[in-house]
Formats: structure tokens, sequence, C-alpha cells
């Protein structure tokens, strides 16, 4: 049973957030899904202050061992998710982990304050990989603006604060310890990689914005060493993502210090993965010593 | 609409045979429901998925053109042309392997009085490859007594499979249909939409419902004459999808009043009038 921050997990996989919609699922797949939930606690889509609809498409492309999307954070806005998604997610068999963003620090205090209140939610993840408007930097991508934005957050809730880190930087070991002395109570890593490709049929990108975010296998050798970088660098329990498929994956990312491991892409090919590679960990680590070992044997 | 197991699951392929230009496949469905005309499954193959280059990667979205219930399970049989990695390793299915199936997902057709009270029929409009969830759509329609006609169209006789093994009986076309071929190889020489066009111009056509799959163009095509007759349609569309379950949100389709539904969750059948305009090339 891992702890995390304070919180009893039943095994130590989650989803990545955005890409798993317990609410859409559940209306696919009925209430089995409820039953047997593949995630030990549930990361919602990232909520925004005001209601986004989401980029024009084409918004996704398959690549070699992966895909590239530019989805743009479709969400309700702060107000709908908390009347309309809220209660539907407080349903889940699992404790709730809210992600939001903001292009500001009063709003991200907002959002921060008015989620943090919640009775429903456990802790909060900050999506800092947005432009701050005042100052025109990606928050995730300045030591300096992410400690100032941790600093700020921090007083406004008792709950623990994951700061989800951006790869797109050549340090990110300076963004996780400049979260840590801010204030936070955990980082994961990675978000997806800034990534582009061009549409043979017409020789323009093949996503509508251009360029977008490059996630699936392709990705985990880069997100394991950049998890590795950070957790040489700060103290704080990671949750290490990036292209993890099976139980072997996983254990890769625990090996290497990650105290969680979230499944993003993988959930698309098979809906149950999160519950796939939970049981795969726990087979491997039942049997000896070494989990890495243990699961490549298989 | 029928509820799809959680999670996906193995299904053995029990043929694959050469059509037209196309292949049908059919795969034995010990677990699932028998899906609802117009629903889709999430496809790919168990074994030599990716390894080519790393791709096929994602799972294929592909319409069930045919369910049958067989002695274990349902048999359901998919309409597949090969146009990328997945499609051609969906051709070259080989009886006895596994595909991994994911659904039945989506939405379905709704019948001609559920759509409109005042409807006393069915005009079912298929191009190429989407003639397929017409023919499920179909045998579902005659089944209830609903009076009907089909329109098919076809580019030339290399994009024509599926229409023997589909809408036959007794080796000859079901007297309900009618063709169209570009190529003037069958039936009317041109678009199925001047079949519609017709059609909608007829006396009768204002109590038909229409229902449509096929290339984005023909659909558009379909929408607007719908609209310029004030007929109501429903649309069998696609979009890039990596699930099939409301996670990606790739699917997105502009809404008519602004922002996007989800095809996979929200569809895949739109009213003709639900949608901004079907984008095409």
């Amino acid at each position: 049973m891992p702890d995390f921050c304070g919180i009893e997990l039943a095994h130590p996989v989650l989803n990545a957030s955005g890409t798993y919609d317990a609410i859409a699922a559940r209306r696919v797949f009925g209430d089995e899904i409820l039953d047997d939930f593949p995630f030990s606690a549930f990361v919602s889509k990232t909520i925004t202050p005001e209601p986004r609809a989401g980029n024009a498409p084409r918004r996704i492309w398959e690549t070699p061992a992966g895909m590239i999307n530019s989805i743009g954070l479709p969400n309700k806005g702060l107000e709908g998710f908390l009347a309309e998604d809220l209660p539907q997610l407080a349903q889940l068999p699992v404790p709730l982990i809210v992600s939001v963003m903001a292009t500001n620090r009063e709003e991200f205090s907002r959002l921060v304050r008015e989620v943090g209140e919640r009775d429903e939610v456990v802790a909060l993840e900050l999506n800092v990989s947005c432009p701050n408007v005042h100052s025109g930097l990606i928050v995730g991508e300045q030591p300096t603006e992410t400690e100032a934005l941790l600093e700020a957050l921090r007083p406004l809730t008792q709950k623990p604060l994951i700061v989800k880190l951006t790869p797109n930087v050549a340090n990110p070991e300076a963004v996780a310890l400049a979260a840590e002395e801010g204030g936070a109570d955990a980082v994961s890593l990675i978000n997806t990689l800034k990534a582009s490709a061009i549409d043979p049929a017409t020789g323009e990108p093949a996503i509508a914005a251009g360029h977008g975010g490059l996630s699936g296998p392709a990705v985990r050798p880069i997100a394991l060493q950049q998890l590795r970088a950070v957790r040489a660098a700060v103290e704080l329990p990671l949750v290490g993502m990036g292209g993890i498929a099976s139980g072997a994956d996983a254990g890769e990312f625990l090996a290497a210090g990650a105290t969680l491991v979230a499944v993003g892409t993988e959930s698309f090919r098979d809906p149950r993965a999160g519950a796939r590679i939970a049981n795969d960990l726990e087979t491997a680590m039942s049997r000896g010593p070494s989990r890495v070992e243990a699961l490549h044997l298989d | 609409m029928s509820l799809a197991p959680f999670g996906r699951r193995a299904c053995e392929v029990t043929a694959n045979v050469a059509s037209g230009g196309y292949r049908i496949f059919s795969l034995r469905d010990r677990e699932g429901p028998a899906p609802a005309p117009g629903q889709f499954y999430m496809l790919a193959a168990e074994r030599s998925w990716g390894k080519g280059g790393g791709r096929p990667y994602l799972p294929r979205a592909i319409s069930v053109a045919e369910a049958v219930p067989a002695t274990e399970g349902v048999r359901l049989d998919f309409l597949v042309e090969g146009v990328g990695p997945g499609t051609d390793r969906l051709c070259d299915l080989e009886a006895g392997e596994r595909v991994w199936v994911t659904g039945p997902l989506g939405n379905s057709f709704s019948t001609p009085r559920e759509v409109n009270p005042e409807a006393a029929g069915a005009i079912l409009v298929g191009g190429g490859i989407g003639i397929a969830p017409m023919a499920i759509w179909r045998r579902h329609l005659v089944e209830r007594g609903i009076p009907l006609r089909v329109l098919l169209g076809f580019r030339n006789e290399a994009h024509s499979g599926g229409l023997n093994e589909l809408f036959c009986a007794g080796g000859s076309l079901c007297p309900d249909i009618r063709l169209a071929s570009e190529d003037g190889h069958a039936g009317h020489q041109g678009y199925v939409t001047d079949l519609l066009a017709t059609m909608l111009a007829g006396d009768d056509a204002a109590s038909a419902v229409v229902y449509s799959c096929g290339p984005p163009a023909m659909l558009e095509a379909v929408r607007a004459l719908c609209g310029e007759h004030c007929v109501a349609s429903e649309l069998a569309m696609e979009s890039p999808m990596a699930c099939g379950f409301g996670a990606c949100f790739g699917c997105a389709v502009p809404k008519p009043d602004g922002g996007y539904i989800r095809l996979c969750v929200d569809g895949p059948i739109v009213r003709g009038d639900a949608v901004l305009e079907v984008a095409h090339a």
C-alpha cells in the first residue's frame, strides 16, 4: 500500500491528467467500471477558471510508437466543474486529485482555494505548462516563476500540491528544485514533448494547431532519464509517467525513484491498462527483491 | 445502443474474404452484446500491431457491417479498405488469429418515427466503404417492416466491395436498392447524391428520414440536400480517434452553435442539423 503525501493508495498506478474521462467512460462501459476501477487515485482533466472549447481539429496524429495531440484543455471551467463534474467524480471508488491551470497568479489562487476546500478532493496537481499573461514566460519553464507561484499558492490549502513538470526544458531538475523550495509536496513528470508531423496528403502540418505534444512508448526513455535527474535533485515524492504500457515499464520508473506511476496513452489502447499494469507489478513484487528483473522475466 | 463490456477482449478471426477491392473479415465475439446499427468497435491485431516501424500503434475505429448470433456469442463482420498501416494490417488478418476488441461503442441510428413522428419511411445513402453501417441498419429496418429505399454509390468496381455480400439475396441485388457509379460500371453514372436529389424532389420525400455514411464530401452533400428540402437526416461520421470511449478528446467535430462534440461518445451518428458542416478536402 503506497503512501503518497499521507494519502494511502491501493497500488502505485494513477492515470495521467487529461487521458481518462471517468464520467464518459462510465457512460460507455456502465457501472462495471466502478467495481474494477483501473487506477488507485483519479486525476481529473485540467480545470481552468473559465470554460474552454478546446482546439480546432485536427487534434491527434499517430506516430511511430506514439501519438501527437493538441487538444487545448477543453473543460467546463471552475463553476461548471464544481457543479456538474465534481459530484460525479466523487462517486468513483478512489481518491480524487484535481488538475488546475491558470494564466495569472490571482486566477491560480482562486482555483486552488475553491477546489482545495472541497472535501471530495484529496490533492491538487498544478499544470504549469501555460504562459503567464503578465510575464509572457511559461511558468514551468522558469525556476523563478515556478518558485514564486508555489510560494503564493502554498498558504491557500492544507492539501498536497503536486507540480506537473514540462519536459521541454534543458534542466527539469532545476524547476523541480524550485517547486520543492516553493513548498510543493510532490512532482509529477513528464508532460508531453513538443512535436510536429506533416500530413503527406497535404504537405501541411498534420495537427491544425501546427504542433502538439508527443506521448506513448516513443517518449519512455526520455521520461525515465528526466525522472532520474529530478530524483537526484529533490527529496519530494515523484509521480513518474511517459509511455508506460506494461508492468515492466512501470517497474523501471519505480526503480529509478518514482513513488507512483501514471498511465496515459496506453489507456487509449486498453481501457483497463491501469489495472493490468498494477496487477503485473504486484505479481512481480511478490516474487522477489528486484522488481524490475522479475518483471522482465515474464 | 448496447453497452460495451469494460476493457478490451481478444476475439478470434473466423474468416477474411476479398470483395470488390475491399476485405470483409469476421470475428467471434463471445463476451460482448449484439451491437446496435451504427455502433463501432476499436480494433487492433493482437500480434504484429506496431512491429513495422512502430505503426500501427493506436487501435482503429471500424463500424460494424453485420452482426449475427452464432453458436458461441456473436459473429461480427467488418468491411475494410487498406489505406494505411492499421487498415492494411486488418486486411491481412488470418482465420485463427486474434484481434483486440473494445466495444460496441458510440450511439446508434434512430428509427424514422423516433426522428420525426410523422415519418413514413427511410432513405439510406451509402458511399464506398461507408455502405457498411447501411447494411446492418437496412436489415433492422426490413425486419421491422419499415418502408425504405437504399442508394449506394461507388467510385469504380475496385471500390465496390461488400455489395454482393451485404446487399444481395439469392444472387441478385435486393429490390429496394439503386446504384450509382462514377465510372458508370453499374447503375446511374455519377454520384449517389444525384439519385438522392431526384428522390428528395419527389412528393413523398418530406415524410422520409435520410440515413447516410460515406466519404466526407458525400456526407456534406447529403447534409446540404436534406437541409434544402427540410428532410431530417442522421449521418454516420468519421473523425481521427485514439480511444473510442471519450478519453482522448481527439475526435472533435464542430457544433453549429460553437464548441465541439466528441464523435466517439456523442456520435458517431449525428443529426444533420447538429453539425456545422462535414469537413472535407
